[in-house]
């Protein structure tokens, strides 16, 4: 099957998707809603069955963006080595997604480290915790109305002196 | 904030309650994590039923970091991920912004950065199996691994003036031409690699304790591999016949002769084989890179406005002072289109890939970098799983995990 006949492919059974190409690389944007059964299409009738990865952007200050989070999934196919990102849009408050665990077990920790950098919840993952951040940490710091310098999480962080250790 | 014991029990919590299960916390200091990662082990006996890797320590918010520097001071932030290969991380993260700048290097620049790439990649399989090795119990190997390195180190002294945060790439080229001297140092280092992979290979190839201690001990089947995303020598050890440099190709690799090297056991020996086998596919390309380097420019053209100039045109001539300015200004630098792209590379640890979203300024808007330890050590609790705790070290070495890329 070729790049477009993919496409073609996808279209036909999600008709609401808008695709897009830059520099050779096809970019497929579906709604939220439907990213699991797109991602489940792709994996399992199209031939992309590795995962790449999963990442954030938050549009907070971009351009012309509508949506504050675009998710981005890499997909890529073993035997085609072709690759397709597909990107969904998801918004303040509560901006939650259907986990893809459930297809592709490498999402756990990219999904767990998108949780903890940029606070979007994944619905039916399995042991959504933090990952790079201690669990008590209060915000999401890759969020573009996080600073640069943190909000003295540093600075209030207690001193244990090797008497009280 | 306050400082609570954060002790990650979730994933323990929902067995069943088995008094006699001993919890082990093995790091984060412990010499053969390498670096910080700690694992939560529960054991029975000797025999490890569940492990839980506790990752963070090292977390320096380095894609916070490349919001908030430009395009060629990133740079020397990608030096610190996988620091045991700093080369391979330059390039893959300059060859995606050129990708969204859409700028083609020349080619002498390609070759060089093949050269620089499989260079870091034999570094970095040294180490790692080098440490395989002696975490294993086998001291002697590790030398014999650490002294080629520092042959590699020499060259990228002689390259670009660093020995191991190199930041060698530029935006559209290089930071230096590859001088006759460094070039005749690759040729005598290529003359001298041989001997110390064939020591290895006699030494630990056939030994009997290192085989014992890896054969049959951490087995990834192909389509778990592939369920899990692994990429790289992980994934190539259990079958998956999958190499960006081949797939997927790009600095030119197709125009170069080499064998995807691959084992189908999945198990720490058929990792360690496959490195091996790597290298001497790295040192047939090196090879050929160096006998057909090109001449002509290292750099893209004037025209495509990202090479920064000379300093003595910087200091001598208004030309230069101008263009110098305009490049490194905050609000000129370089034209960037509002896009995003994903471009991957074939590090030695597997696929090193950035996500650059570009917003018009010389700043990334974001840039994910796709690390491959962080998905390499996601699998440790399937690997582990009914070992022996003595087979921990074994496993962690033959995935290689360097926690500075795991943590970024």
């Amino acid at each position: 099957m070729t790049e477009p006949e993919t496409i073609a492919a996808l279209k036909r059974r999600f008709p609401d998707l808008t695709v897009s190409e830059f520099r050779g690389q096809t970019r497929v944007v579906a709604p939220p809603e439907s990213i699991h059964d797109v991602l489940t299409e792709l994996k399992e009738h199209l031939g992309f069955d590795l995962l790449i990865d999963v990442t954030c952007v938050d549009y907070l200050n971009y351009r012309g963006a509508k949506d504050r989070f675009g998710l981005v999934y890499v997909l890529t196919g073993t035997e085609t080595n072709r690759r397709i990102i597909v990107r969904t849009f998801v918004n303040d408050p509560e901006p939650t997604v259907p986990t893809a665990v459930d297809l592709w077990e490498g999402a756990n920790w990219l999904e767990r480290e998108v949780w903890d950098l940029f606070g979007i919840r994944f619905a039916g993952h399995p042991d959504l915790r933090r990952i790079v951040l201690p669990e008590p940490f209060a915000a999401h710091p890759l969020r573009k109305d996080y600073p640069l310098q943190g909000r003295g999480e540093r600075h209030n962080f207690p001193v244990i002196t090797r008497a009280e250790s | 904030m306050p400082l609570t014991a954060a002790m990650p029990t979730a994933d323990l919590a929902h067995d069943e309650p088995r008094p006699y299960l001993w919890t082990m916390n093995f790091g984060p200091q412990h010499p053969a994590t390498h670096t910080t990662i700690r694992l939560v082990l529960k054991l029975d006996g000797e025999r490890v039923v569940d492990a839980m890797p506790d990752i963070g320590y090292l977390h320096s918010g380095f894609e916070k970091l490349g919001e908030h520097l430009d395009y060629n001071q990133y740079v020397t932030v990608t030096d610190r991920m996988n620091y045991v290969s700093p080369m391979a991380n330059n390039v893959a993260w300059h060859l995606a912004v050129e990708k969204l700048l859409g700028i083609e290097v020349p080619p002498r620049c390609r070759y060089l950065r093949v050269i620089v790439c499989e260079l870091s990649r034999i570094t970095d399989h040294l180490l790692c199996l080098g440490a395989m090795g002696l975490d294993t119990g086998a001291f002697t190997h590790f030398i014999y691994a650490f002294n080629p390195r520092e042959w590699i180190c020499d060259v990228f002294e002689a390259l670009c003036g660093a020995r191991f945060t190199n930041s060698y790439t530029r935006v559209g080229g290089l930071m230096y031409d590859a001088t006759p001297k460094a070039v005749a140092m690759i040729r005598d280092f290529l003359g001298r690699i041989p001997k110390p992979l064939a020591d290895m290979d006699r030494l630990l190839g056939r030994n009997r304790i290192f085989r014992d201690r890896t054969e049959g001990v951490g087995v990834l089947t192909r389509e778990e591999a592939i369920r899990r995303s692994c990429s790289g020598p992980v994934a190539r050890a259990s079958g998956v016949t999958r190499d960006l440099r081949r797939d997927d190709p790009y600095l030119g690799y197709e125009d170069f002769d080499f064998d995807v090297c691959c084992a189908t056991a999945g198990d720490c020996f058929a990792r360690y084989m496959v490195r091996m086998a790597e290298m001497r596919e790295s040192i047939k390309i090196i090879r050929q890179a160096v006998e057909n380097l090109p001449a002509g420019p290292v750099n893209v053209g004037d025209d495509a406005r990202v090479i920064l100039p000379k300093k003595e045109a910087v200091f001598r001539t208004i030309e230069g002072l101008i263009t110098h300015f305009e490049l490194v200004m905050g609000n000129r630098g370089f034209e960037v289109p509002c896009e995003e792209v994903y471009c991957a590379t074939e590090a030695p640890n597997g696929e090193l890939g950035f996500y650059v979203v570009g917003d018009g300024t010389s700043r990334a808007y974001r840039a994910r970098c796709r690390p491959p330890s962080f998905i390499h050590l996601a699998l440790f609790p399937h690997l582990i799983r009914g070992h022996m705790l003595s087979d921990v070290v074994a496993v962690l070495g033959s995935l290689n995990v360097i926690a500075a890329e795991l943590d970024r």
